[in-house]
This record gives C-alpha cells, structure tokens and sequence, in this order.
C-alpha cells in the first residue's frame, strides 16, 4: 500500500503541461511533412486541429506525445523532454483503436500496471472506468469482440484510467456512426470539464463547433493559425482555412 | 496379401490389449520427443522474441539462417549430435551416445529452429501491430516482450506443437544418436524400420496406427486452438 502511494503520487507530482513544441520539423525522403511548428498547448478546454489530408495534423500529435522524434525542434513536457515514466499521463487514442488480446477490463488493468498502479488498486479502477463509459457489462468480453464504437470507447477510457493531463485523439470518431460518436463526445466533454487537457483531430467542421474551445488549422505541414473556436469559424485569417471551410479543395 | 491381413489383425491386437513391448516403445517416444519440444520452447521461443525486437546489423541474415535451419535433414543434425556425443568428441565425457538423453539433445537441435521461426514471425508481427500503442502506454522493450508472448499465445502454442508433430515423425537424428536399442533408446520410428527390414510387419504396423493417430491428435489440437483463438478474437 506504501509502494501505491509512492507510485501514484509520483505520477502526479510529474507534470505534463504545458506541452510545446519548437521548430517541429519531419522530413521524410527529402520531403517535409512538418515545417518548423511552434505550439503550445497548456492551460484548459479542448484543441482541436483541423485540415485537409495530409496537413500533417497525426503526425503533429504524434511528435507532441513523444511518439516520433522530429528530424529538428524539440518537444518538452513541463520544460523538459518526454520521458516513459510521464507517458501514462499523455493519453493517447488513435484512429483505429489497438486493443490488447484480453478481457476489456484487462486491456484497461494492463494501462494500469505500466502506470505503477498497485495491482489492489486496479481492478477497482479499471471497473470505475469502464463504468463512466457504459462499458461495465462488457468488462469480460474479449476487446476485440466488440463493436467499433465500443472499441474506441474503451481505448479512450483505457487512456483515461492512468489520469492524464492530457488526452490526445487522432480522429476518434471517424469511422464510427452517429450514436456512437455521440458517445464518445459525451465523454470528451466530459473529461475537459474536469480540467483534462484535450488535443482533437477531426475533419468533421461539426464536432470543431462542438467540442472545440480553439482551433488550430495545419496545411501542408505548416501551422497557418491557432484562434478560439468562434473566431476562427466566423473569420479565419488565412486563404487556406477559408478555402477548406468553404469546403474547397485545398492542395 | 495374406500375410498382410494377419499383420494387420495382429497389430490391431497389440494395440487393444496395449501390449508390454509396444507399450514401451510409445512411451519412450513420447518422453523423448516431449522434452525435446519443452527444451527446444525454452531456448527457442527467447531467441525468436530477441530476433524479433531486435534491431542490428545482419538481422535479416539471421532470420533467413534461423527460416532456413527449420529444414534441417535430421539425419544431419544426427551426425552432428553424434560427432559432439563421441568418445573423441567435445562433449564425449558425459557418456550420453546411445541414451535417451542424447536423443532428446538432437531432436531439440531440431525442433527449436522451427519454435524459433514461427515464434519470430508471431512475435514481429504483433509487435508491429501493437508498437506505437504500447509506447504510448509508456512500456518499454523489456516490458513488452511478456506482453506480446501473452499476446501470442495461441500461436506460440501451435508453433509448439508443429514442432512436437516434427520431433515424433523424425527417425534420421534418433537412429544415429540413439542407436535403436531395444528397452533403451527404440522409439516408433526407428522400431517401425526395424521392424519393417525384419518382416515384422505386425508391431510396425501397430506403431504406425499409433504414430498416425498422434499426427492426427495434433492437428486437430492446433485446429482447436485456432478456432478457439478465432472465437475469442485472440489470433
């Protein structure tokens, strides 16, 4: 019990934010991918990153949670760079969820035990996660059995459960239907409301109206503006974003 | 063709009353081959997982070596056994040529490329899957190695048993280093051989019966496992 509360704690007493990223640069065979992004992402509310296919915005997030190293800039965390230690207080959900061969309540237990969670304390967490989802029922049931929507539920709450500061979602709901991605805005606000930092990828104008506080536009690798949700929607500064809200082609 | 008929009646005797000799043989059979595997999982599932996580020069020369040894001729693996076991050899001091012991050290020389190969391409290819996934999680290389043994563990069990199925089926490596001693190192293969060259067909036969129906055995748990697997959504 001693151990836990160290564990816990020092997660805790580590913290992530603010995230930022100077001169992000990926070049990849001669091409850039990202050219020279400064961002920085502390405080509250929701980012959401917009732009077309291609902007680089998954990569962007990527670089941020420390997934790939830029060929130049740097990434810190609190000042300095990302470290495994921190990583369970990045929370990550990625487009297609990646979910272990197990129960989803052990999918959930695993996040728990990288994080240094003690293994009394787990599957009481892991349970009150998948609870605040509307996942209890399935707690049993192998990962991979479940819907689509499902799946990306539990992805989410299995980023949840180790606390993050930050919870980073590349395109979560993009191939999922309606009810489903209700769902799972339901949870996203709901976690920004308890203070979480969260980074959103999306192409869908309507989920930006909806879950986004600001919103960042990336085209072609470079960062063309980072305003609050409504000045950007009524008055965007760059003829790129214009463009791609007028649901233009923009190569 | 009547000589054949009442081998076949006789071997179906030995088998319904479990005959002492034949009984014997299966047994040995079994041991040998069993443990063979076992040692062969433990040296072989660690060098697979290592392969597979790897990263360094001539990795690709090494998985092409580790694929190609899974075709091992066993009588080759024999000699060479045999040329380590010998009196004059480098390992001739512990006395192990024509003992069980030195059998189960030639099939595991066989059977742990195989255990080896197949683990390496399960290993890689959840570990692709589950890479960026994991590290976002924060584990690390040590940490994910058990991760993605558990993960694969149906797959792992099959390349297990595709290897037991090879070690029961050889006779190259055990007639050379074994010697086919009768009560001492004759297992199925090397006893259906003999068996065979004398004209005892019926106790060859019976043999046969029983090795064929433990390949079938076999298939059919690697079957099950997969079907498990596939139910639960695990493969």
């Amino acid at each position: 019990m001693q151990r836990a509360l160290v564990d816990g704690s020092r997660a805790h007493r580590t913290p992530i934010l603010p995230v930022i990223g100077k001169d992000l640069t990926v070049e990849r065979g001669g091409r850039h991918i990202l050219k020279a992004i400064d961002i920085e992402v502390g405080g509250t509310g929701t980012l959401v990153l917009i732009g077309p296919n291609g902007a680089g915005k998954s990569l962007l997030v990527r670089v941020l949670a420390g997934l790939v190293r830029p060929s130049r800039g740097e990434v810190t965390w609190a000042g300095r760079p990302p470290d495994r230690q921190r990583a369970p207080k990045v929370g990550f959900v990625f487009q297609r969820p990646v979910l272990l061969r197990r129960s989803a309540l052990a999918n959930v237990e695993y996040a728990l035990a990288v994080a240094g969670f003690a293994r009394s304390e787990r599957a009481d967490r892991a349970s009150a996660a998948l609870t605040r989802a509307r996942l209890s029922h399935l707690a049993q049931t192998p990962a991979r059995v479940l819907s689509g929507g499902e799946q990306q539920l539990l992805s989410i709450v299995r980023a949840l459960a180790t606390e993050p500061e930050i919870l980073i979602l590349d395109e979560p709901t993009s191939n999922l239907d309606p009810a489903a991605t209700a769902a799972i805005e339901h949870l996203v606000n709901a976690v920004r409301a308890e203070g979480t930092r969260v980074v959103l990828i999306t192409h869908d104008l309507g989920q930006a109206r909806r879950l986004g506080d600001e919103v960042a536009f990336l085209h072609r690798g470079r960062l063309m503006e980072l305003s609050p949700r409504d000045a950007f929607l009524a008055q965007p500064a760059s003829a790129e974003a214009r463009a791609f809200l007028r649901g233009e082609i923009v190569l | 063709m009547h000589d054949f008929t009442t081998a076949f009646l006789e071997a179906l005797r030995l088998i319904a009353v479990a005959d002492a000799s034949l009984m014997e043989i299966v047994w040995l059979s079994l041991k040998v081959s069993i443990s063979a595997t076992l040692l062969a999982a433990i040296v072989g599932l660690p060098i697979g997982a290592l392969v597979a996580m790897g990263s360094f020069r001539g990795r690709s020369v090494v998985v092409l070596l580790i694929n190609s040894l899974m075709g091992l001729p066993p009588v080759v693996v024999g000699l060479i056994v045999y040329l380590m076991l010998s009196n004059s050899g480098p390992m001739g001091g512990f006395g192990l040529l024509y003992s069980p012991a030195a059998m189960i050290v030639a099939q595991t020389v066989l059977v742990a490329p195989i255990i080896a190969a197949l683990g390496r391409q399960t290993i890689e290819d959840l570990k692709n899957e589950y890479d960026e996934q994991l590290r976002a999680l924060g584990v690390g290389p040590v940490r994910a190695i058990p991760t993605l043994l558990w993960d694969g563990r149906f797959s792992l069990m099959t390349a297990c048993l595709a290897g037991f199925g090879r070690a029961t089926a050889e006779v190259g490596a055990v007639i050379v280093v074994g010697g086919n001693i009768d009560h001492v190192t004759r297992v199925m293969t090397t006893a259906i051989a003999l068996e065979t060259s004398k004209g005892d067909l019926a106790l060859a036969l019976g043999l046969g019966f029983i090795l064929l129906t433990m390949a079938i055995v076999v298939n059919a748990l690697v079957m099950g496992l997969r079907a498990t697997a596939t139910r639960a959504a695990y493969a």
